[in-house]
């Protein structure tokens, strides 16, 4: 029997077991290979060390990184903001959906606009349909399935015909996107807190410079408070975005308690009769535990006094791959994400991978980015963003 | 969670080392689960598709009827395949003969490529290099302040010019020759890879300055876009490699092969954190073996160094053979170990782990759990847990808020494991007492190493590996079965890190 099997079984095959090895192994790596210095803790560590023959000794400085808060530097800026300074608050043609679209549409007819024309769906075509899903991200587990239940509807109502199939496929994932609620909650007489979270480069700040200015237009009195405290002039952009969209404002010091500020969000819009906060949080791998945490503490302390916390919205990057499942799954543990607003739309990127969040996790879109202007924040519409992906 | 790559694998080549023979319909099985494997890690469709038929032909061509086990033969194939569209080898920085070297920086909005920027000063810093950063992002307001502020932590000064970012790029030129400055590195604007007139700008300035390197920065965690990205950006720039970022968070990664493989240029740096040290020349054969499931030692070390210190690790490690493993020790443990990121990263990562251990789903609110139940108890019931009582029981568990059992099944599971660990370490105890006499002798050689190298593979001092080969009647069986290979690799890596204090 294995040593480590044996450690792994009393331990119960998890996480004390796992814990019991990595002691052993992290130990026995250290022993047995790296000169320590000679302390007096040489003496018991020496007995893990049953099958070195020799060790050499040396006196390295074994103060290795203590706190790595301080180092931490940001490491991705969000930039789609493209200023425009001569953009005033006058009320713009909400752009459609579809219209705006186009890039992604096209590239998808690329794809499946041949496929019309077929008279007889064989196994190359159905190929080529899971492919076309596969490449706009939609993820490849979630477009066989997809695949696979379409392929039964068509032999079921016996078509081969391309169109047909292919109004099928429309319809099976206008399913598993009908029906959610994707309006936005704004409790009346209440301070009611946004807050928008996501990785590193999505585009937090910028989005809610954009909406901080639809808000307004539609008669709300919105504050932005810069949670980003880590990020250098994080706060200054949110800053000029506020003033942009007029909308008041509200900031921290650099490296400060992201939720002290937004504490401060939320008893400054009470003051000032501001009915919504725009709460803007530091880009934040979900794998790094200890950030997820003061996430978590940041809506907790978001929901005191006034405050009512109405909306989380992660912010996903539409060229994010499947590791967006991953950041859906961890953001709504840590936080209850009750929305995702999908940024970057315009490039060639098809944000596939919101489909599989939507239909597997039931978090809806709320809001797409389809452009650098300040206008390019729109609704999310459903039936057409499929549509759009097959015409 | 995702199963991961390596598990997948695992069990794929599993199924076929149990048969004899690899016929067509066996590596037909492997590929279609390499094909949702790798597509499930982002690697592009259509390298995917490259990659199979270029497998599929080795596999069941003339190598089978070699020597090597069907199942050895194709991991072989994988991995060799893997690691040349990964890029083969590390990238070497030859610098220009006429200072400056001149480096650009491009990549999409959010790509991380400022913070690289900075990060890749750090390391030419770390070269022995005198560079200087240039902020030729214009188009964000603020954007050359985070360079400034980058560029005062890594203690390397930036120049920029308000009015043009063209302009900015060319004078930086001179400031460099004039300042003695022999690299220099121009950041620029953020972009959608659609944007002609941003492709455009970037396009001049690099003409202007005739960069000696172009990079393309690109998240790690990019999906299928991936390519059209990196081919849009190669057609207007010609680039030299890519800088992957973002590596530590737990995406696979396999936008790096499908950038490799579609614009033929290394990945030449990835960053791997947020501190400015954290990043570093990639390593190709590290990603492909990984995913593989030979287990990243390598990484794993760097990670375990980063955050643990290594005479204590020994204690607890003796201590923990010696009985006198505690719950606080645990507890330290655990909170070591959460820093490094998801446990389950890091049991893929564990060498010599059996593999029912591997496929288990570590939960890291487990690890919270766990941790409450510890932080519950006094501190005589953490060195003593046969202590616990039904009445501390009920105590402690309503003091973590779960069900006595909870506490009851941690308390069991640690005193197993303590029992277990003890039994080894006596057993080992004689042949300790001749090692430890061995050792003293040696103490006081290869004093006064350290001091900064270049990381990994300088002045190696260590005794080899083989030496440490485990002897006949050694006690740790599970320990020595870790291949001389890995323990090897452990050894370099502690070592480099060490020099690197």
């Amino acid at each position: 029997m294995e040593l480590l099997e044996i450690l792994i079984a009393a331990g119960g095959v998890g996480t004390v077991g796992l814990v019991g090895a990595f002691v052993l192994l992290r130990g026995r790596a250290s022993k047995t290979e790296l000169p320590t210095s000679a302390s007096t803790s040489r003496s018991t560590a020496t007995k893990t060390s049953q099958d070195v023959e020799t060790i050499d000794v040396d006196d390295p400085d074994v103060d290795l990184l203590e706190d790595d808060i301080d180092e931490r530097v940001p490491d991705v800026d969000v930039v789609d903001d493209k200023p425009e300074e001569s953009q005033d608050l006058a009320p713009a043609v909400k752009p459609s959906f579809f219209d705006r679209l186009g890039k992604a549409r096209s590239a998808f007819t690329g794809y499946l606009g041949g496929l019309a024309g077929i008279s007889r769906v064989d196994d190359d075509t159905w190929e080529d349909l899971e492919d076309a899903l596969i490449q706009a991200d939609v993820g490849v587990q979630t477009s066989m399935s997809l695949i696979e239940d379409v392929k039964a509807e068509a032999k079921e109502q016996k078509t081969e015909d391309g169109s047909e199939v292919l109004s099928l496929l429309k319809a099976r994932m206008h399913r598993e996107l009908e029906d959610k609620d994707r309006s936005l909650t704004l409790d009346d007489g209440e301070v009611n807190v946004w807050l928008f979270v996501g990785v590193n480069g999505v585009g937090k700040t910028t989005t809610i410079g954009k909406l901080g200015k639809r808000l307004t237009l539609e008669g709300n009195k919105p504050l932005m408070a810069a949670g980003d405290t880590f990020r250098a002039a994080a706060a200054e952009q949110l800053g000029m975005w506020a003033e942009r969209s007029d909308a008041e404002f509200v900031r921290g010091s650099e490296g400060g308690d992201p939720s002290s500020v937004l504490f401060d969000g939320v008893q400054a819009a009470e003051a000032r009769g501001c009915n919504i906060v725009l709460g803007d949080t530091a880009g934040r791998l979900h794998n790094k535990s200890n950030l997820m945490e003061e996430l978590s503490k940041v809506r907790r302390v978001a929901a005191k006094g006034a405050g009512h916390v109405t909306e989380v919205l992660l912010v996903l990057d539409a060229t994010t791959g499947q590791n967006g499942m991953a950041q859906a799954k961890v953001f709504t543990e840590a936080v209850d994400v009750t929305g995702v607003v999908l940024t970057k739309l315009d490039g060639s990127a098809k944000g596939g991978i919101v489909f599989a969040i939507e239909s597997e996790l039931g978090i809806p879109v709320k809001l797409v980015g389809l452009g650098e202007g300040v206008d390019d924040l729109v609704d999310f519409e459903p039936v057409e963003f499929v549509d759009a992906l097959f015409e | 969670m995702f199963q991961s790559l390596t598990n997948k694998f695992e069990g794929i080549f599993e199924r076929l080392s149990k048969k004899g023979v690899l016929s067509e319909a066996d590596v037909d099985e492997a590929l279609r689960e390499i094909r949702i494997a790798l597509l499930e890690a982002d690697v592009n469709l259509s390298v995917v598709k490259s990659l199979r038929s270029r497998i599929k032909e080795r596999a069941v061509g003339e190598e089978v009827h070699k020597a090597l086990n069907p199942a050895q033969q194709v991991v072989k194939i994988v991995n060799e395949e893997l690691t040349a569209s990964l890029g083969g080898e590390t990238i070497s920085i030859k610098y220009a003969s006429k200072p400056p070297t001149v480096v650009m920086m491009a990549g999409l909005q959010g790509s991380g490529k400022t913070t690289s920027t900075g990060k890749l000063a750090k390391w030419f810093k770390a070269q022995g290099r005198n560079p200087l950063l240039v902020g030729a992002d214009l188009q964000r307001p603020a954007a050359v302040d985070q360079l400034r502020t980058l560029g005062e932590q890594v203690g390397v000064p930036v120049f920029s010019d308000p009015s043009n970012p063209v302009q900015a790029a060319s004078m930086a030129i001179d400031e460099a020759r004039n300042t003695g400055r022999d690299v220099v590195i121009v950041d620029t604007a953020g972009r959608l890879a659609i944007d002609e007139v941003l492709m455009e700008e970037v396009r001049q300035i690099s003409d202007a300055v005739t960069p000696d390197y172009t990079f393309l920065v690109v998240d790690a965690m990019t999906g299928q876009d991936a390519v059209n990205v990196a081919e849009a950006f190669n057609d207007k720039l010609s680039l030299d490699g890519v800088i992957l970022t973002k590596l530590d968070g737990d995406a696979r990664g396999g936008a790096a092969l499908s950038v490799k493989e579609v614009v033929g240029k290394p990945i030449a740096f990835a960053g791997t954190g947020e501190k400015l040290d954290e990043f570093d020349l990639f390593h190709p054969d590290r990603m492909a073996s990984r995913i593989l499931g030979m287990g990243d030692v390598l990484t794993l070390i760097e990670k375990a160094e980063d955050t643990f210190e290594k005479e204590q690790a020994e204690e607890t490690a003796a201590r923990m053979l010696e009985g006198q493993f505690t719950l606080d020790d645990f507890v330290d443990t655990m909170r070591q170990l959460k820093k490094m990121g998801p446990l389950q990263n890091l049991v893929g990562m564990m060498p010599g782990l059996p593999k029912e251990a591997r496929d288990v789903e570590i939960d890291d609110r487990e690890v919270a759990r766990l941790e409450a139940i510890v932080m519950s108890m006094t501190p005589t019931e953490r060195t003593q847990p046969e202590l616990i009582d039904a009445s501390r029981r009920a105590r402690i568990a309503q003091g973590s808020g779960v069900n006595p059992s909870a506490v009851s099944d941690l308390v069991k599971q640690f005193m197993q494991m303590r029992k277990m660990m003890k039994r080894f370490g006596d057993a080992g105890t004689k042949k300790i007492k001749k090692n430890r006499k061995k050792r003293d002798k040696k103490k006081n050689k290869n004093k006064g190493r350290g001091g900064r190298t270049t990381p990994r593979g300088g002045g190696r001092v260590t005794p080899k590996a083989t030496k440490l080969k485990s002897k006949k009647g050694l006690t740790l069986p599970g320990l020595d079965q870790i291949s001389d290979r890995q323990l090897e690799e452990f050894g370099e890596n502690l070592e480099s890190m060490n020099n690197d204090q």
